[in-house]
């Protein structure tokens, strides 16, 4: 499969310009996000974390502090951290990098919402980790169905039943749904599981 | 890239603005509206100077909300080509010249939460018309304006009575000092830094923000370097099969184009990389001006900026 407007990732590099440095990351994403800072010793001293998923303030949060890192925060979920990270963003001044390592879910959301704060997203520097489930639009119904990992996914919100396609939305941080009986109704291609 | 055909204009007002700035307000000779220019955007005048056509890059300074005019504001350089010269001691009222299309080389960033744009003397111009654009559209936005004296201070009044609660004015001689890491601290996460004026300014501005960890996509800097002028040489364009002299006082680009080859260019002023040409070869030293190619391609001889470089003397045989 060709997927064309997916965004590239490559493994996170420390800006070693930077005075601060954010560091967005889940579960999958935590030992990309410090393997990153221990390549400097002065690095951790100066970044906020914030990670994300059931627990991980008691695990990674704690594998970050003993790091060093002088602002660690935990989320249970991405919306939980995306509220948390607009307060982050909003206090944030230039001589900032915004660095995100997770699912493409998270760090579709991370760059929206970096993008609102006037950043580029090619200035948010993104590693991808773990599972390559999808956060899906209906263009029908604009609802966004999360953790699809089937081809041929049934709406959440409208119920019918939608084709993934490869075009990603930057703006959203999610990949588009399309109906996918159009062309005859009731005639469906298999469903099969293509991202995980 | 070829160029799209040049628009004749004629000089409707030539007003003296500041020691050593004229403005030139000019409309189409046949009438008609000049094509729309964002803010930002340069034209290239050519100038019929005796011993050898000019053109130079000016910003479009405005106005904004009249299709049938523009302005741009020209220094008079002593050391320069003649190009500025000619402006000033030749150029008046209802003469024709001709101009190219606008182009946009210092493009504001859209998505940008704040501007921060620093001007050093006749640097101001690509900003009349930034500015006007922000004010109306309520963008956020400082602009840092120095000067070498007050007599020197073009627009200075009208950015005070339009933008004042913007505008931060520097006078060198008035002791005045531009501090650039005051500027620049304590910025919030988005804001993009232009910067225009002499080499010297934009490499300082430049050089402070990146120590202050201000990422480069965040930079951006408008230069019009005044293409030196050198000793006299021969170009010779193997695809063009022509032999061209370049006088002392014109430009690989300028004599190429008055010999009638259309070589691509955008901003004339050794940044923007149009103009990179492969070099066959070349029987005396190369002088580099531009900012554009690396240190190993200017060390490699095998490429040239014709904008603004040239050779010492001698023949420079070029893939054109
Ligand atoms: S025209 Fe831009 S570098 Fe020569």
């Amino acid at each position: 499969m060709s997927i064309k407007s997916r965004p590239r990732y490559s493994e996170l590099e420390l800006d070693i310009k930077s005075k601060r440095h954010i560091v967005v990351c889940d579960k999958n994403g935590a030992a990309a996000a410090q393997r990153m800072l221990r390549t400097s010793n002065v690095a951790a001293a100066n970044t906020t974390v914030l990670v994300i998923g059931p627990g991980a303030d008691k695990e990674e949060a704690g594998a970050f502090e003993s790091m060093g890192c002088d602002v660690v925060m935990a989320s249970p979920t991405i919306e939980a951290a995306m509220f948390r990270l607009d307060q982050v963003f909003a206090k944030a001044t230039m001589g900032t990098r915004i660095y995100v390592a997770g699912i493409e879910g998270l760090i579709g959301q991370t760059v929206a919402l970096a993008q609102r704060y006037g950043v580029k997203p090619m200035s948010v520097r993104q590693q991808h980790c773990g599972s390559l489930k999808r956060r899906v639009q209906c263009v029908h119904c604009k609802g966004v169905t999360e953790d699809v990992t089937t081809q041929i996914v049934t709406c959440a919100h409208c119920g019918v039943p939608l084709f993934v396609r490869d075009h990603f939305s930057r703006r959203l941080g999610a990949f588009m749904g399309v109906s996918a009986d159009a062309e005859e109704a009731g005639v469906l291609p298999p469903i099969e599981e293509v991202f995980r | 890239m070829s160029r799209s055909a040049p628009i004749a204009v004629v000089v409707t007002a030539v007003e003296h603005v500041a020691q050593d700035i004229k403005r030139f307000s000019m409309q189409r000779a046949d009438g008609q509206s000049l094509p729309h220019f964002s803010p930002g955007s340069h034209v290239t005048v050519e100038m019929p100077v005796p011993g050898g056509h000019k053109r130079n890059p000016y910003s479009l300074m405005g106005p904004l909300d009249d299709p049938h005019t523009y302005q741009i504001s020209v220094l008079r350089v002593l050391q320069s080509r003649g190009g500025s010269q000619f402006m000033h001691d030749a150029v008046n009222v209802g003469d024709q010249l001709q101009i190219s299309e606008p182009f946009n080389l210092f493009q504001p960033e859209s998505i940008a939460r704040r501007h921060i744009l620093i001007a050093g003397g006749i640097g101001i111009t690509p900003f009349m018309a930034m500015t006007q654009r922000f004010a109306a559209a309520t963008i956020r936005f400082e602009l840092h304006y120095a000067v070498r004296s007050r007599s020197r201070a073009a627009y200075a009044d009208v950015l005070s009575a339009q933008i004042g609660s913007h505008v931060h004015f520097y006078c060198d001689d008035e002791g005045d000092v531009l501090d650039v890491r005051k500027i620049l601290s304590g910025q919030p996460l988005g804001t993009h830094l232009y910067v225009c004026g002499p080499e010297g300014m934009i490499d300082a501005v430049l050089n402070a923000a990146r120590e202050e960890g201000w990422p480069e996509e965040y930079l951006h800097c408008e230069r019009f370097t005044a293409a030196p002028s050198g000793e006299p040489f021969d170009v010779r364009l193997v695809r063009s099969n022509l032999t061209v002299h370049v006088p002392a006082n014109q430009t690989v680009l300028e004599a190429v184009e008055q010999a009638g080859v259309d070589a691509p260019c955008l901003c004339r002023g050794g940044a923007c990389g149009q103009c990179e040409t492969a070099i066959i070869s070349h029987d005396g030293a190369l002088i580099h001006n531009d900012h554009y190619l690396s240190d190993d391609d200017k060390a490699s001889g095998e490429k040239i900026m014709i904008c603004v470089s040239r050779l010492a003397a001698g023949t420079l045989t070029l893939d054109l």
